[in-house]
């Protein structure tokens, strides 16, 4: 199996880089929405554990997936959910 | 990798951008959390829709699991924020090194040529950096919400630093035999022992770390997690782990710095430096007395203010203080003070925690003023009222050479032309360290529980007819 390996490190370094450029514009009022709602979109880790769970692998591996998958899970619904509440308190006047 | 899934990596990766973007605004924030779950769901339907994709009935129950667990995890108190997000970083960890230890298995059942030196050397990296962070991340968990065997005070011992760090090298050399002989038959059997180490490393880089320091070591595991994820898109070839994992890794990158330029401290001072542990200060010269001043006087020192600052801290917090530290500012404002809360970036537990109890209490997000934006206005403030703050007021920051926090940026409370601190005991902070803005001349104290002085000084102004 080849990985394109180079493409894949430019990737990592631009996201990178865009990252750190949107990040530093985020308000500084909303960092702790900011943590719960990157946590949410880094639990992405879903679609691998996804594939670990419900391919045909043997039980031990699929298991390991399974879990991973629900960790995911509680992740992105836990995470979506706590920073719109947060967000939605915060009122200018 | 398909056409369906590369078209669903590039709509996630510019919805999860968008996201992000729209937090650089309170008004357009909320817009992000749908864009994000937009690019969520989108690339979810597409992994799922993957003709390998056999069995549905593992994944059904796991992502029910995930919303019957997930749910109440987002409907914690606000004061618990800080924990609910260490745990998720711990699951976003222990998700990773799951996925990494069952590739490798997989790896080695399908054959040898699944293992090139690049993908071994990033499963590596994705176990460790996984483990690492569930456990580290448990146990900042355990400390933020007082669990009782975890001690919160920062744990230290002799060699600490040496024993972790061996921890830590003996992971990677093990992991380097490891990438060096994947399929020898040792290598299989040794392949848990990086767990375990990555594990123990984990547990053992939290338990010197005191509570002051856990806004800077909650960003920190946070890059953790976001770099554990790049390093399981690296693994499965897939582009949009890497894109998302970088965006959430750099923006724990950002807030460390942030956190420890906020405490003039350097990410190896905050891991290894024990800040919990500083020696105590012996004061010198003469002791001077506290003044203590009653809710009555402090009522009428409020009115006669044209311009008050409110700088809270973690006590506000413990102290569930922030409904009523909301209710002073509506009586001062409706008498025409001018009324705004200095919000220290490591004041609380975690990145912006104070703006977030005071915006549940319904305090304009207009009024929350940063440091370094405030500070040059304090001179012109009539009074400053410290509620659950200490540190991050202490004048020792700027003058005393020696002194843990020393060089620490902090909220010029002492150039208020009067200081009002409440504080419950007469106790030092959190860092152990004497505070001098207490027994300056112009400050009076009021001891006694956040919520309660809150609640009498809101009391003096609506009931005793002050207009």
């Amino acid at each position: 199996m080849t990985t394109d390996y180079w493409s894949m490190a430019f990737v990592f370094v631009l996201a990178t880089f865009i990252g750190l450029g949107v990040i530093r514009r985020v308000s500084r009022l909303l960092h702790t929405p900011l943590m719960s709602l990157t946590n949410a979109i880094s639990a992405i880790a879903v679609v691998g554990s996804l594939a670990v769970t419900g391919s045909d692998y043997p039980p031990v591996i699929r298991i390991l997936g399974a879990v991973a998958l629900f960790a995911s899970m509680t992740n992105i619904v836990s995470g979506f959910l706590i920073t719109d509440r947060m967000l939605k308190m915060f009122k200018k006047e | 990798m398909n056409h369906l899934t590369q078209a669903s990596a590039i709509v996630a990766t510019v919805a999860f951008i968008l996201a992000l973007n729209w937090m650089n605004d309170p008004k357009t924030a909320r817009r992000g959390v749908y864009a994000g779950v937009v690019g969520m769901v989108v690339a979810i339907a597409a992994a799922w829709a993957q003709p390998d994709i056999i069995h549905h009935g593992w994944i059904l129950i796991a992502i029910v699991a995930g919303f019957i667990v997930g749910i109440p995890l987002s409907m914690v108190p606000l004061t618990a924020v800080p924990q609910r997000t260490a745990l998720s970083h711990a699951f976003g960890g222990l998700a990773a090194g799951l996925v990494g230890v069952a590739e490798y298995y997989l790896w080695l059942r399908e054959g040898p040529e699944h293992f090139t030196t690049f993908r071994m050397t990033a499963l590596v990296a994705e176990i460790i950096l996984g483990f690492l962070t569930f456990t580290g991340s448990l146990m900042a968990t355990g400390k933020l919400q007082e669990v009782k065997w975890i001690p919160q005070r920062a744990v230290t011992y002799p060699g600490q630093n040496l024993v972790n760090l061996a921890v830590l090298a003996a992971a990677i050399v093990l992991g380097g035999m490891i990438i060096a002989h994947p399929v020898e038959p040792w290598a299989a059997t040794w392949f848990p022992g990086i767990v375990v180490l990555a594990l123990l490393f984990g547990v053992f880089l939290i338990i010197p770390i005191g509570g002051a320091d856990m806004p800077t070591v909650i960003s920190i595991l946070n890059a953790y997690a976001g770099l554990s994820a790049v390093a399981m898109g690296f693994v499965l070839d897939n582009r949009l782990l890497v894109t998302a994992g970088a965006l959430d890794g750099s923006s724990g990158l950002i807030l460390s710095i942030i956190m420890c330029k906020a405490m003039n401290r350097s990410f190896a001072n905050v891991l290894f430096g024990a800040f919990g542990a500083a020696p105590k200060m012996v004061a010198g010269g003469e002791q001077k007395e506290w003044k203590q001043e009653s809710v009555e006087g402090a009522a009428q020192i409020l009115e006669q203010a044209r311009m008050v600052v409110i700088i809270p801290g973690y006590g506000m917090a413990v102290a569930q203080a922030q409904h009523k530290a909301q209710e002073l500012y509506d009586q001062l404002t409706k008498r025409g003070v001018t009324v705004r809360f200095a919000i220290h970036p490591v004041a609380g537990r975690m990145p912006g925690h104070m703006n977030v109890l005071l915006a549940e209490a319904n305090v304009p997000y207009s009024a929350l003023v940063e440091m370094h934006e405030i500070n040059p206005e304090m001179p012109q403030c009539d009074v400053a009222l410290v509620v659950g703050a200490n540190d991050v007021v202490n004048p020792a920051a700027r003058t005393a050479k020696g002194s843990p926090i020393y060089g620490m940026p902090i909220i010029d409370a002492d150039k208020a032309r009067t200081v009002l601190a409440i504080k419950r005991s007469r106790n030092p902070g959190f860092a152990g360290i004497d505070n001098e803005l207490y027994v300056k001349d112009n400050t009076w104290m009021l001891f006694g529980d956040a919520k309660a002085v809150l609640g009498d000084l809101v009391r003096q102004f609506s009931t005793s007819g002050m207009h």
